[in-house]
């Protein structure tokens, strides 16, 4: 259980304290509601890269990371297709410092030119990086834009290419944080060695003065319902063969949310799980399989992915992945089973909680999804998840019209 | 009206408390170091042996001994074993480093006794089944062979050779034909030379149950077990190249990765604590002088830093960085310009002063929390020493001068003394 206090600024931003005096800590998670999916289509890659222009200096503060550091804190953000968390820790005794960093640079930023123009090279090296320069880096640059034909999802967090960060301009820059960047739009957490009253002061001291601005309102296209299976085959100078299936699933909002990510569970949560049972120890089709949910806010994507073993065909590894899927759609699934993935929730959960800041940025997700409590009724959500209802799933994601396939092969030489 | 000009007061770490583990042994003389904190009813068991990578005779070994311990005993088959582990929500985690090598249990307080007897059995009874070393070495070779895809990668591996020697167990390198050689009787005598109850140390933390004593002395502390004896091996003699830079090729790549480095000294050399300070200002964390230049004013990478890895036996310098492939001859200038600014002129009571408190700052934030004590507690106890080293770590951070550390730069990081490594392809 974690206790926290809430309160609202009068412009508009979201406070929520989270006391925990076992930690000599304090941290301030900060969530803004933005993420790609409010890019513009021929500018996308432009939330992240604005993720970083936070972090080269405010309207009064030159630089953000000296002065956190000289106070022993540390920092970071991440930004995904829904939203962009940026989250630092501090010594307690130094809290103000954190809520003088944070309030200047959602106050305004310092928009220098030199900022703009390195941070470009450096996303672009960091799309090199994680994406293009490593083996299956581009597989969600081709599988997005495969499964999502209408909506944002479409494009990666990173971008669809280079050029649109190479495009980016000061004023989009401008406009963008005047848009998405304003109390209104953000949810702080403070969390750790800290006092209420004391947290309240400070937010009024600082973030007070900062005007509300407007929530910008989201109208995003949605998807239209998948009638038939889509296929993608690329070769690449890859060692190894893979498939990676995306099939379509219900919001994070939704109700039917918890099924389904048990019913991932159930085929690939740790060595006890079906596909790794079936298909890398009896069957050896896969050297390496996995099945997820992406946790997206909207309508999202349930993943299917596996390394085929040498030797192969692509055809009987897919017999072998359709089979388990067949067996989860019309066999009742053992009551132990369904208990062993709530009890792996449970200790998952319980040991996210010894962190303050896995908690503090899970108290400001809770809230933006709806309620902070959220948070604490996790556990329940899933315990009350049926068998029937795991199945009732299983038919309706895992269907071969429903799914975009990625066929990643080795190039042969 | 706020001046928001002005930074808030604050104040410098002038002190920090690390919960001691507790020591005590189990019946059968087992070691037993706990450390006793948290709120959440959860306790990580962690098993330890020397066992690491510095022990075997052939590349793999110690990490199929290791890995394949849950798959399958005289009594429970792999599935059998994951299927209960897994039941009770439990985590089992097996890890091999360069010196030891250990397998940790995260259980629910509830299930912790349950949990303990299949890892139990899985430390002692373990049959390593000819199928299951076929699929794990199968599956090995092939993220092996993705792996060997990634710049990253290529210059880590032979950076390592580069150091140590080729034949060096320290920087012994995977070669993919040696996935084809590892044999179920080379897995079965490793385990009995280090798995026994005479290498192992077991290390305890969460908010333990009050009984934890009498648990761990049912599962590990009745009698010895395991076949006996004496785990030591001499360091070899190191055999480093004697050629400064070297190109590990790879024509598609479009960035490459860099590593720069030399063999140093681990946490036991009188100049450690110091040399971690100068390390911190070059690349040891955002604000570093690495970062500043290449990363946050050129733009050349996504990210570069330094660090000082310690291995029992020895200790090594290395900087490390992915950059375009069309900047690497003007990132490496940047690189050895920075070190020689180390070499040539002081640090400035400010940027000294800024990489204090930001170390001591890393300092509290890594004894928080039962699990991070435990690290903290195997990180000196890995090296022989006591809790006092902190206090010594503390007291050098704070006392430190500019001109040792410019002292340092000169003594350590001569460019003549640093080894090149580059992956990829430069132009």
């Amino acid at each position: 259980m974690i206790h926290f206090d809430k309160f609202k600024l009068n412009n508009n931003l979201t406070v929520i304290v989270h006391q925990d005096k076992s930690t000599p800590m304090a941290c301030v998670n900060i969530l803004y509601d933005v993420g790609a999916r409010d890019e513009d289509e021929n500018r996308t890659g432009f939330a992240h890269l604005f993720e970083h222009l936070m972090f080269g200096g405010s309207i009064n503060i030159p630089n953000y990371d000296e002065p956190l550091q000289m106070v022993g804190g540390e920092n970071n953000a991440f930004t995904t297709n829904d939203i962009t968390n940026y989250y630092c820790t501090v010594p307690a005794e130094n809290l103000e410092t954190a809520f003088w960093l944070e309030s200047d640079r959602m106050l305004s930023l310092a928009f220098t030119d030199k900022s703009l123009e390195v941070q470009r090279s450096v996303v672009i090296e960091e799309f090199k990086q994680r994406y293009l320069n490593q083996p299956y880096g581009d597989v969600w640059l081709l599988l997005r834009p495969l499964a999502y034909k209408v909506h944002p999802y479409k494009w990666a967090t990173i971008g669809k290419e280079i050029k649109h960060i190479e495009d980016a301009t000061m004023d989009d820059v401008k406009a963008f944080f005047r848009k998405h960047y304003n109390p209104s739009n953000a949810i702080m957490v403070v969390a750790g060695n800290v006092e209420p009253e004391r947290v309240k002061e400070l937010a009024e001291k600082w973030f007070g003065p900062i005007p509300a601005g407007v929530k910008p309102e989201r109208r995003l296209p949605e998807e239209p319902k998948q009638t038939e299976a889509r296929t993608l085959t690329v070769e690449r100078d890859v060692p190894v063969n893979s498939i990676y299936r995306a099939y379509h699933m219900c919001s994070r909002y939704d109700d039917a949310y918890h099924a389904v990510d048990i019913l991932s569970d159930i085929l690939s949560r740790g060595n006890s799980s079906r596909l790794y049972k079936s298909l890398i120890k009896d069957s050896q089709l896969f050297s390496d399989v996995h099945a997820y949910v992406m946790g997206d806010f909207d309508k999202g994507l349930f993943v299917i992915s596996g390394k085929v073993n040498e030797g192969v065909s692509i055809e009987d590894a897919e017999k072998g992945i359709d089979e388990e899927i067949r067996k989860i759609q019309h066999e009742p699934i053992p009551a132990d089973e369904l208990q062993k993935c709530k009890n792996k929730v449970e200790s998952t959960v319980t040991f996210s909680e010894t962190d303050v800041l896995t908690k503090a940025t899970n108290l400001a997700i809770s809230e933006l999804l709806g309620d902070a409590d959220l948070i604490n009724q996790e556990i329940e959500k899933y315990r009350v998840v049926t068998a029937e209802q795991v199945q009732e799933q299983a038919r309706l994601v895992l269907d071969r019209n429903n799914c975009s396939t990625l066929y990643y092969l080795a190039k042969k030489s | 009206m706020l001046n928001r000009t002005l930074p808030p007061e604050f104040k410098t770490i002038e002190s920090i408390e690390v919960l001691q583990a507790n020591s005590s042994k189990l019946n059968n003389g087992i070691p037993v170091y706990s450390v006793n904190s948290g709120s959440q009813e959860i306790t990580k068991i962690e098993l330890i042996f020397k066992a690491g990578m510095f022990y075997q005779d052939q590349a793999l070994v110690a990490s199929a001994t290791n890995n394949l311990l849950e798959a399958g005993t005289k009594t429970y088959t792999a599935n059998q074993l994951s299927d209960q582990i897994d039941y009770y929500g439990s985590f089992f985690e097996c890890s091999v480093g360069q010196d030891y090598a250990s397998i940790a249990l995260f259980s629910l307080n509830r299930y912790l006794s349950e949990s303990l007897h299949f890892v139990e059995d899985i430390l002692k009874n373990p049959i390593f089944p000819q199928e299951e070393l076929d699929i794990y070495l199968s599956n090995k070779k092939q993220k092996y062979l993705v792996n060997s895809q990634k710049v990253n990668v290529l210059a880590r591996r032979r950076f390592s050779e580069l150091l140590f020697g080729e034949k060096h167990p320290y920087g012994i390198d995977v070669k993919t034909e040696d996935f084809d050689k590892v044999s179920r009787e080379t897995i079965l005598a490793f385990y009995k030379k280090y798995y026994h109850s005479g290498n192992c140390t077991i290390v305890v933390s969460g908010s333990l149950p009050p009984n934890i004593q009498d648990i761990l002395n049912t599962h590990f502390g009745q009698e010895a077990w395991g076949q006996a004896g004496k785990v030591e091996k001499a360091m070899p003699p190191l055999t480093p190249t004697t050629q400064r830079q070297t190109i590990v090729k790879k024509d598609d790549a479009i960035q490459s990765a860099i590593r720069i480095g030399r063999i140093l000294f681990n946490k036991t050399h009188p100049d450690y604590f110091k040399f971690q300070v100068l390390n911190t200002i070059l690349g040891g964390y955002f604000g570093s002088r690495l970062m500043a230049n290449i990363r946050e004013d050129k733009g050349y990478t996504y990210g570069i830093g330094s660090g000082l890895a310690s291995l029992v036996n020895s200790g090594y310098f290395y900087i490390s960085a992915e950059v375009g492939a069309y900047v690497t001859k003007d990132a490496l200038k940047e690189i050895y310009k920075e070190i020689a600014l180390l070499r040539e002129e002081l640090v400035s009571e400010e940027e000294l002063e800024t990489v204090r408190n930001y170390i001591l700052g890393q300092f509290l934030r890594s004894v928080d929390g039962p699990f991070a004590l435990a690290d903290k507690f195997k990180a000196i106890w890995e090296f022989g020493l006591g809790y006092d080293y902190f206090d010594a770590y503390f007291h050098a951070v704070k006392t430190i001068t500019p001109e040792e550390i410019k002292a340092l730069a000169n003594k350590y990081l001569q460019e003549k003394d640093l080894i090149e490594c580059v992956a990829g392809n430069p132009s």
